[in-house]
């Protein structure tokens, strides 16, 4: 059953608009060189944590569609009368979610480092970067999604929720993508890894209390 | 035989009422329960309590593999419906367009269906999931006469072949059934 979630998220992934974060995050890229100006040395030095500023604001677009619509059409109820833990859907729910977010963005990622003037061994600093963190952001999007399916106001809730959450992602991600030689790149690959071991569980709680 | 569904002094309170209290249920193989009721009496709270989707205050339940048809479609809007269907993996999927008339819409997309197709595809999913117990969540709503004489024969074929029902329902339903009031 687990496998047959995961084909479905990333078919109704595809099928609706997987390409919309995407957009999103090409977009604040676009706009970072007009309000920074046209300083390339200054460009290059804030672009890896540029990139990180619109790779997380992609990530909260999806939150809406990943549990609520399924919450509201009793797909949860049934999928638990097979007998699927509510975990194991949360985590169904990340790998579904992620495949259809991650490898876009990570395609995305080769534009936008030229739009905020990365040069080519930035922009592999940063792929790598984006490859750990992304993960752990379709973590983050879908147990948020689960913690806020049902309320009023749903999507800017999340927004509020999201962000201080992906607060160390950010941090030593945007540090990885900007340096090298430091050991961001482990730290931003530890919080990844706490992010989405915990997600699961996070969302299977939230589904559950989430039945009224 | 083993019970399929036992409920011992099941006690549920929802948003700070007291639905029922100290409320037995039994069902052997070949048993149907017709929960009634006036409205907001817990018929469909019941129902859910024996699903596992609620938590009950004090009792306990036991019970088989269980399939639920309640107001939750499920079903992918985009799909055709027996594709829709197949994704919950149901061993009776063809038997249960066929009984209930739906093999012959099986290309149509499931936002296009009608109230009552749609009605016909949840109980369609309980029949093809092969589980021996049925909770059926106002089963008539939205049917027509001959979806109803369909889910008669499906009902009646199901506890043949040792199956339980527990229904809930404001209108008679049609064939043998144990009563069980709400609300008194």
């Amino acid at each position: 059953m687990i496998g047959a979630l995961i084909a479905r998220e990333v078919r109704r992934g595809l099928h609706g608009a997987a390409w919309l974060p995407v957009a999103f995050f090409l977009l604040v890229a676009t706009i970072v060189p007009f309000a920074i100006g046209p300083d390339a040395r200054l460009l290059a030095r804030i672009g890896g944590g540029a990139l990180w500023i619109a790779a997380l604001t992609a990530a909260l677009l999806p939150i809406e569609r990943l549990i609520e619509p399924d919450r509201a059409d009793g797909v949860l109820d049934q999928l638990a009368l097979t007998g699927m833990a509510e975990e194991a859907i949360g985590a169904a729910k990340i790998i579904g979610h992620w495949l259809t977010f991650g490898p876009l963005l990570l395609i995305a990622t080769v534009p936008a480092s030229f739009l905020v003037g990365l040069d080519g061994a930035a922009l592999g600093r940063s792929l790598i970067a984006l490859a750990v963190g992304t993960p752990a952001l379709a973590a983050l999007a879908v147990a948020v999604a689960a913690l806020t399916t049902g309320l009023p106001r749903a999507g800017s809730l999340a927004g509020l929720l999201l962000m201080p959450i992906a607060v160390p992602l950010v941090i030593f991600g945007a540090a990885a993508t900007g340096d090298g030689e430091s050991s961001a790149l482990k730290l931003e690959a530890a919080a990844a890894l706490l992010t989405v071991a915990g997600a699961p569980f996070v969302a299977g709680a939230a589904i559950r209390a989430s039945r009224t | 035989m083993t019970a399929l569904l036992k409920g011992d002094g099941l006690t549920l309170v929802r948003g700070g009422r007291l639905l029922f209290e100290g409320l037995d249920l039994a069902l052997a193989p070949g048993n149907a329960l017709h929960v009634t009721g006036s409205n907001g009496s817990g018929k469909s709270s019941l129902i859910r309590l024996v699903a596992g989707l609620l938590k009950p205050a004090a009792g306990r339940i036991e019970r088989a593999d269980a399939a639920l048809a309640d107001e939750g479609l499920a079903l992918d809007r985009e799909l055709p419906i027996r594709r829709s269907l197949a994704f919950w993996r149901g061993p009776y999927l063809a038997d249960a367009l066929t009984a209930f008339d739906l093999d012959r819409l099986d290309q149509v997309p499931v936002r296009l269906l009608s109230t009552g197709q749609a009605k016909r595809a949840r109980l369609a999913r309980v029949m093809a999931s092969g589980a021996p117990l049925w909770l059926l969540d106002e089963p008539l709503n939205g049917l027509d006469s001959q979806g109803a004489e369909q889910l008669a024969a499906v009902i009646s074929a199901h506890r043949d072949k040792g199956g339980a029902v527990l229904a809930a329902s404001h209108l008679p339903l049609a064939g043998d059934w144990r009563t069980l009031e709400l609300g008194r």
